[in-house]
């Protein structure tokens, strides 16, 4: 078991967690997640190392409330457990010297690209961080981003924070202009975004990395669910990656096959709610 | 001849093979419950009266543990079941296990001497009873420790090589910690097998009685992520490392839609089902998604599984396309049999060439081409080559592809001076130990895919090379004091 130490609310469906966690934070590189099950009839679902502190034992995780297995994991309290954490998983991302990079984060994505903004920080990058939502509430960490940045820039959707309008539009702008010298970009968001930016940044022939969401179930390459085309052959997500080469990526597969279990979500989260939902009312 | 069995050869030679009792298939189809029963005391008795007790008990060479067969069943004729599951733990510590999973067909029973005019004696039906009697009769105990010792042995990988060189290695009394990356320990016993034909409370059983034994299970520990093989021995005092991390790379054929939704590997659609449950879902929350229409692809004991489950899943058609034909098949016998009850259709001599999907990606079809067999292959059996012109497709809206599984690279890749081989297998030596002193190897790591009782028979060897291998290196230190003090 795991126990939640510290419970804190980023925005009304977003929520930072600190685990105990003794063996895996010690281990925990940027790029790095980990796989958890909440309680023993419960599915096993990544989410990202977002920090670690070897010497107390924790993790960090920064949860998005969109289903019901992170709804569930959004209701417990500090004191309450996970029953597995597994990690840490995946192919730790490369932090090398570009000289200046992009980072963008679109929603719940800026908690995944945190770590590794700080990480390209520490080895002596100039960091241009992007990062939007859909609204004000949903632009998460931008203090945390600021610290290991050398300018953040924020959208929104409906312009209720930041500039009005997706993260593609500042990002094009930093790219053009030269002085600034982006010589990599990350971008770590919703599919269509990172989709749009691989896109935009093709142009301009800068080597972009983008985070994929495949569903999980393992982990560990022993399912192939989490498999990906890139470049033209089969890569699974939990063990290559989830970091891959945005200009290689076929984005519109995986947007398709995140779609495969909709109908069952939809139904696991409206018995879920209305098993909770009395109780609260 | 024998003492206990008063009948004359011939007569026993006319007593017909004993039929296990089972599920009815009607009903079957519809649950998760075991599909046999096994033999009641009744059947049992009779079918240990068909044994010979030949001077030359060829059975237990068939046998890769090489358990004293006659012996026990012997001990079935005299009623001393207890007796009759000690001569078999004597050589293998998961007789309820093999009784149920074993290929007995290819190996005790096909060289029984019963066998050559008549049937074979049903040697795994009879071991599965006498399990299930220590279970019942609740007989067992955990066995003695001698010595205990202060060496740290990590055992990786909890399948049947890792749980039976766990065990062993605590009888020798050597403290022993075991490392599982799922959060559940058995390995494809517990994700892979299916209910129907391993009941969870059997793996369980074993499971506990592991622990009683003073075996400390870690699970939720990928070695190579949490911590490599070589912190193991250099920081978390471990003097031995066993891996048994098995073989779970699923394969994929390499044709096109194969992203599609609605396609799966073996793996994942069994690993949905038994480990996460989702056959219960929504009460589980994984789900699983599948058609009316399933094709699985593969002829061995894994599509065999997933084949039979999706039925179980009200799958209305059930398809099993195989390259090969019915001869070559590599599954359990019983198990086909049974998937043929529970009405899966055999599609034989049947390549797919491609998975075809409508406009939402959604698997609609499955493209194949006929096979006929030519010339035996490298595996001796006739290689299939493709019939030109006979391309036809088959309905379907889920495909499941159980095509073979390879060496998870995970710790090949993250340990130093480990040797690997064809398809990324680990080398040892016959005694199990690998290019790298005090780290040994064994089960579907080291073969690649095999069986349970041979990933069991690895487990004990390798634990044997590791009390001798921990007993020089013991030695050797003593050695060296000695000589740095004297
Ligand atoms: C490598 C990786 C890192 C991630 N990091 C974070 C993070 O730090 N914070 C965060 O909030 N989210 C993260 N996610 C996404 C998170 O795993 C999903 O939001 C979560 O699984 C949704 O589960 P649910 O039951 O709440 O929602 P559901 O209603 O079940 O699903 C909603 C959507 O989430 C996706 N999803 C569902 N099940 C899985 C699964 N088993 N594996 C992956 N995706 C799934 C599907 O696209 C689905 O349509 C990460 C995903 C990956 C692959
Ligand atoms: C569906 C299916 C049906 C089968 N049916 C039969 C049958 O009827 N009869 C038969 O004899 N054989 C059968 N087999 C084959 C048999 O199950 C295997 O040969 C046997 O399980 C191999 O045992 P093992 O201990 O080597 O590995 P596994 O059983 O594969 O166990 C390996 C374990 O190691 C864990 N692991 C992997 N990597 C790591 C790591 N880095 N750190 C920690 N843990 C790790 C895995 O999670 C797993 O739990 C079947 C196989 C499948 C897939
Ligand atoms: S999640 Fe199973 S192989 Fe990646």
């Amino acid at each position: 078991m795991f126990r939640i130490i510290q419970k804190e609310r980023l925005a009304s469906t977003i929520t930072k967690f600190v685990v105990h966690a003794p063996y895996i934070a010690p281990k925990r590189r940027p790029g790095n997640f980990a796989i958890i099950r909440v309680v023993e009839s419960g599915e096993r679902i990544p989410l990202t190392l977002v920090d670690s502190d070897p010497v107390a034992g924790t993790i960090t995780l920064i949860v998005q409330a969109i289903g019901k297995t992170t709804q569930l994991l959004c209701s417990l309290q500090e004191g309450d457990s996970l029953r597995d954490v597994v990690g840490p998983l995946g192919t730790p991302t490369p932090i090398e010297n570009h000289g200046s990079v992009a980072c963008v984060g679109g929603g719940v994505g800026t908690a995944v690209i945190y770590p590794i903004a700080r990480g390209l920080r520490e080895a002596g990058n100039n960091v241009y961080s992007i990062i939007g939502g859909r609204t004000s509430e949903l632009v998460i960490l931008e203090q945390e981003m600021a610290r290991v940045s050398n300018r953040v820039i924020t959208t929104t959707d409906d312009g209720s924070l930041g500039r009005k309008g997706i993260v593609t539009d500042p990002l094009r702008e930093m790219l053009d202009d030269r002085s600034l010298g982006i010589s990599a970009v990350y971008a770590i968001g919703p599919l269509p975004m990172m989709k749009a930016v691989s896109n935009l940044t093709r142009n301009y022939g800068v080597p972009t990395f983008v985070s994929l969401n495949a569903i999980m179930v393992d982990g560990t390459g022993m399912c192939g669910g989490c498999r990906v085309t890139v470049d033209g052959t089969m890569k699974f997500a939990c063990v290559d990656g989830p970091e891959f080469d945005g200009h290689k990526v076929d984005f519109d597969e995986l947007i398709m096959r995140n779609r495969s279990y909709t109908e069952l979500e939809r139904l696991a989260h409206q018995r879920y709610l209305q098993t909770t939902l009395p109780e609260h009312a | 001849m024998s003492a206990f069995n008063s009948l004359k050869p011939s007569e026993r030679m006319k007593i017909p093979r004993q039929g296990s009792l089972e599920q009815n298939a009607g009903e079957r189809k519809g649950n998760f419950l075991e599909v046999s029963f096994g033999f009641n005391e009744e059947r049992a008795q009779i079918e240990a009266a068909r044994c010979l007790e030949c001077t030359n008990p060829v059975c237990t060479e068939g046998c890769p543990v090489g358990i004293d067969i006659r012996s026990f069943v012997q001990r079935i004729l005299m009623k001393d079941y207890a007796g009759a599951v000690q001569t078999i733990r004597q050589a293998n510590s998961l007789p309820a296990i093999c009784g149920r999973v074993c290929p007995q067909e290819e190996q005790c029973e096909a060289v029984c001497t019963l066998g050559k005019k008549h049937e074979p004696v049903a040697i795994g039906k009879l071991e599965r009873f006498v399990a299930d009697y220590e279970m019942t009769h609740n007989l067992f105990s955990p066995p003695m420790v001698e010595t205990k010792r202060d060496e740290k042995v990590a055992i990786v990988g909890s399948g049947p090589a890792g749980l039976t060189c766990a065990a062993e290695l605590s009888k020798i009394g050597y403290k022993v910690t075991l490392f599982e990356a799922l959060h559940a320990v058995g390995g494809v016993l517990r994700y892979g097998i299916p209910e129907f034909r391993l009941p969870r409370t059997i793996l369980d059983l074993e499971a506990e009685r592991i622990k009683a034994m003073g075996v400390e299970i870690i699970t939720n520990f990928l070695v190579g992520r949490t911590a490599t093989v070589d912190e193991l021995m250099d920081e978390w005092g471990f003097s031995a490392v066993f891996l048994g991390t098995g073989a779970g790379t699923p394969h994929f054929l390499g044709i096109p839609g194969e992203g599609l939704t609605g396609v799966y590997s073996a793996n994942e659609f069994l690993t949905r089902v038994n480990l996460m449950k989702a056959y219960q879902f929504p009460d589980y929350d994984t789900p699983i998604r599948l058609g009316k229409n399933v094709a699985v692809i593969g002829g061995g004991n894994t599509a065999m599984d997933a084949v039979r489950t999706a039925r179980r899943l009200g799958a209305e058609r059930a398809v099993l396309v195989y390259r090969r034909s019915r001869q070559e098949m590599p599954a359990r016998l019983e198990e086909v049999h049974h998937a043929e009850e529970e009405g899966i259709e055999f599609l034989m001599l049947t390549n797919p060439l491609r998975i075809i999907g409508d406009e939402h990606h959604v698997v609609t079809s499955l493209e194949c081409q006929r096979m006929e067999l030519g010339e035996p292959d490298d595996s001796g059996r006739r290689k299939p080559i493709p019939v030109a012109g006979s391309e036809f497709s088959i309905a379907v809206d889920t495909v499941i592809e159980a095509i073979g599984q390879q060496p998870n690279p995970i710790i090949q890749s993250t340990t130093s001076g480990l040797k690997t081989g064809k398809r990324g297998v680990i080398i040892t030596d016959d005694r199990q130990q690998t290019s790298r002193p005090g780290v040994f190897a064994g089960g579907d790591l080291s073969r690649g895919g095999a069986t349970v009782i041979l990933a069991m028979r690895d487990g004990k060897q390798a634990a044997n090379s590791i009390h001798t291998y921990l007993q020089s290196v013991q030695l050797s230190t003593v050695d060296i004091t000695d000589s740095m003090t004297g």
